[in-house]
């Protein structure tokens, strides 16, 4: 997706006056609304990472009596999983700003 | 829209195709290297071959992809695909540390060493999360054009003063780290191929110079892309290898949770062994030995240095061999010179035997300790090493740069998943090499004779005199290897692991190969770095603001030539101190910059006195705790506050730094309009 067509903030200016203002209103709206959700996302994702590498660490020595195919349940954690969360997280965050980023591009091709 | 598109998937598949002929072409080189040593090709010459067949490649792409525009040259143009900026990302993190030292890191401190791979490989969600997405829709070309836009709103109106700070904690951080990646191309040279350690240092340097010289950001993107390639093959081909021998399973993140048990038996069983502890007990003996000669200081240094030469005089007196006077001699000579400089040695030895002397520790136990009070010291290291490595992965500027090389925001946020996924490829194989590794070691080199050392101990032991990767002494004089008789340098374990596994030759320099490609990319993207922070931001939009784009692009071509030959020059002279700062970088570059790019974005009120404070802040207590705290830097380890080591020392710096800025762009007047309207721009999607 080329920046030039879909990163201009403001759509093409309609024909009349309150139609505009309007449409400007409603843009506004989405812009705020889109904002609250990435800030949202981000500070959920957030918290799933901090959870993952303080608690793996910080209760190691309680997990370490559970096991998992072989693998000391803290050990395991600190080796591979904790990284594959990571993982999930930054895919999740991806997947999800691209479906918030298309509603908003829809919304003002709607607008337009 | 549609255009652009397409032409983008069309771009996609024909580098895809490049690479997949790389690829192939890597495997038959491999293939044909293999039969030349079957019919008797020297190691030596494998060992050039490599050395100077990856050097010639890398050059080439450097040439091919030669560049004089402003665009190509600082972001590749940002046409980069996702996947291969995610490659490319990762060749650029890999480091030779990371390639060569973690595993044996992870060998020889077990579950602490883990808190590299957690911290390393965490630090990626804060860069996708807080920081990667908003610099590509910025849009420009450095770390410092983005805070000095975000915080320059008032004052000059152009951010100077954040953007000259700016430049110098890039300077300061990557400098350190450029040093020891090239410091790690003398060192892989110098092992394999037999040259001189700076002949090594010279010849990495010329290829990286073609590379980045001609090319810029474009050139090394896609050779880093290659190098990835090369890192991965050879550090997949021994694990695999080796993982299929001993677990029955050729993938080996899967298959060593199967011998985690049987290690932990094998090292209660060592720990208990009698003989072991014969062993352990003469360790102990020469420790309390050196404990006594450091209380009978100075007089015991004078009564060594006369005995010492004594023994000289009696050696050539009574006609000894030849290999008897040379040993004596070599003890006069290395004898310290001064009472002082006894006091440091002997300190270290004593240390070095008593470390000897203690049985193995578990290797999947987290935080073993003598008390509750001890272990939970352990914890709070690993705590804060992780928190450090996350925060300062999250403000490195070579990384961070290449967020500005994608065609889109959404590009970056991919590319950032990529990259962290090709990390992962070798970062979760490195625990399972180390513990297969170790279990080889433990039951088949530990209880051999020493008539019957496998032939990769001897090789490895004498490829490095002046510092023996591995040394197996007989202690105990009983003629079979005791563990507490082997003593084993981190970098050996990677390097030799093609010969544990009973692997050709190839393999292991395909493995150094690896090792040179990592250190390679790494240097290319720090010197980057560090050459664009002077000439575009230094000399384009502080110096000369009009400067035509043909004389910036010149200027910074220059600029990273007189770096890289600085750098070279400062690795060729051994700098022991600057070696052990490179884990400092990570705290600086935490501290310093993170603060400020994170509230750029995330917190409109944040100003221009309030970054600079901040940065200036977080510097400050992380540099203060160094200086405290690190026994190199003239610090001592009891000043540590709540016992955290030294190089841990930005989880003081970055609350410090956020809360220097805090403070001070609350008491500081409302950052400008045009600051507010850059934070709205780069919050809203594309």
């Amino acid at each position: 997706m080329p920046i030039e067509s879909t990163a201009m903030p403001m759509p093409p200016p309609p024909p009349s006056d309150p139609d505009r203002s309007a449409a400007r209103a409603r843009v506004a709206a989405a812009r705020t609304q889109h904002w609250a959700r990435t800030q949202r996302l981000t500070a959920v994702l957030l918290g799933l990472w901090l959870a993952t590498w303080f608690g793996t660490v910080f209760f190691a020595r309680d997990l370490a009596h559970l096991s998992v195919f072989g693998w000391p349940l803290s050990f395991y954690l600190a080796a591979q999983g904790s990284s594959l969360i990571y993982l999930a997280v930054i895919g999740a965050y991806a997947w999800r700003m691209r479906v918030l980023d298309r509603r908003f591009a829809r919304l003002l091709a709607e607008v337009a | 829209m549609s255009g652009a598109n397409t032409e983008g998937k069309r771009y996609f598949r024909r580098l895809s195709r490049y690479y997949l002929w790389f690829t192939a072409c890597l495997a038959l080189f491999l293939v044909a290297l293999g039969i030349l040593e079957r019919e008797g090709m020297p190691r030596q010459w494998i060992g050039h071959l490599y050395m100077f067949g990856t050097i010639v490649l890398y050059a080439t792409i450097g040439v091919v992809a030669r560049t004089s525009n402003v665009s190509e040259y600082y972001v590749a143009g940002r046409r980069v695909p996702a996947l291969f900026n995610g490659m490319a990302t990762a060749a650029d993190w890999i480091s030779a540390a990371s390639f060569i030292s973690l595993a044996g890191t992870l060998y020889l401190h077990g579950f602490d060493a883990l808190a590299y791979v957690m911290g390393w490989t965490g630090g990626y969600c804060l860069v996708a999360l807080l920081i990667a997405p908003y610099l590509r829709k910025f849009a420009q070309y450095t770390i410092p054009d983005f805070l000095a836009a975000r915080y320059g709103g008032n004052g000059d109106g152009r951010g100077t003063t954040v953007r000259a700070m700016a430049v110098g904690a890039t300077i300061i951080v990557s400098f350190t780290y450029v040093v020891a990646q090239i410091y790690a191309v003398g060192l892989i040279a110098s092992r394999f191929t037999g040259v001189d350690f700076s002949v090594g240092i010279f010849l990495g340097l010329a290829s990286i110079l073609v590379c980045s010289f001609l090319g810029g950001m474009r050139a090394i993107t896609w050779t880093q892309v290659a190098q990835y390639i090369i890192i991965l093959v050879a550090f997949l081909i021994p694990t695999m290898w080796l993982s299929a021998k001993f677990a029955g399973n050729p993938v080996p993140q899967v298959a060593y949770g199967s011998v985690l048990p049987k290690l932990a038996q094998r090292e209660a069983q060592l720990a208990r062994d009698p003989r072991e502890q014969q062993v352990r007990t003469a360790f102990r003996a020469r420790a309390d030995e050196y404990a006594a000669r450091i209380k009978g200081l100075p007089h015991s240094w004078e009564a060594g240095k006369v005995e010492a030469q004594r023994r000289l005089d009696v050696a050539r007196s009574r006609n000894a061999p030849l290999g008897d006077i040379r040993t004596a001699e070599r003890a006069l000579l290395s004898y310290p010179r001064t009472a002082d400089e006894a006091a440091r040695l002997w300190t270290e030895e004593r240390a070095a035997n008593l470390a000897r002397a203690q049985p193995p520790e578990p290797h999947a136990d987290p935080f073993p300790g003598k008390t509750p009070e001890e272990s939970d010291i352990r914890r709070n290291n690993f705590l804060a090493l992780v928190f450090c490595l996350m925060f300062g992965t999250a403000a490195l500027p070579h990384l961070l740069m290449r967020a500005y090389t994608t065609p889109s925001v959404n590009e970056t946020r991919v590319s950032v998943f990529w990259a962290l996924f090709f990390i992962l490829l070798i970062y979760l194989t490195m625990p399972a090499l180390a513990v297969l590794a170790k279990y080889d070691i433990y039951t088949s080199l530990v209880g051999t004779d020493f008539s019957k050392l496998p032939t990769w101990v001897s090789y490895w032991a004498n490829v490095d005199k002046a510092n023996p990767l591995i040394s197996i002494v007989d202690v105990n004089g009983d003629g079979i290897v005791q563990l507490a008789e082997i003593a084993i340098d981190g970098d050996v374990l990677t390097l030799a692991t093609p010969e544990i596994g009973g692997l050709p030759y190839v393999i292991s320099g395909l493995v150094a190969a690896g090792g040179l490609a990592a250190a390679l990319s790494t240097a290319d993207g720090l010197l980057l770095a560090i050459s664009n922070a002077l000439s575009h931001d230094i000399y384009f939009k502080i110096v000369d603001p009009g400067a035509s784009t043909q004389k910036r692009v010149t200027i910074s071509k220059l600029l990273l030539l007189a770096v890289a030959f600085i750098a070279a020059y400062v690795a060729s002279q051994k700098p022991a101190d600057i070696l052990s700062l490179v884990g400092a970088a990570f705290s600086l570059a935490g501290s310093t910059l993170f603060p400020a790019l994170v509230a750029g974005v995330f917190w409109k009120r944040a100003t221009h006195q309030g970054a600079i404070a901040g940065m200036i802040g977080g510097f400050l207590v992380c540099v203060y705790y160094m200086l405290h705290t690190n026994p190199i830097l003239g610090g001592s380890a009891d000043a540590a506050w709540f016992h955290i080591a030294p190089i841990s020392a930005g989880v003081f710096g970055v609350p410090a730094g956020l809360a220097v800025l805090v403070i001070a762009s609350l008491l500081s007047p409302p950052p400008s309009n045009a600051s507010m309207g850059l934070v709205e721009h780069i919050r809203a999607p594309e």
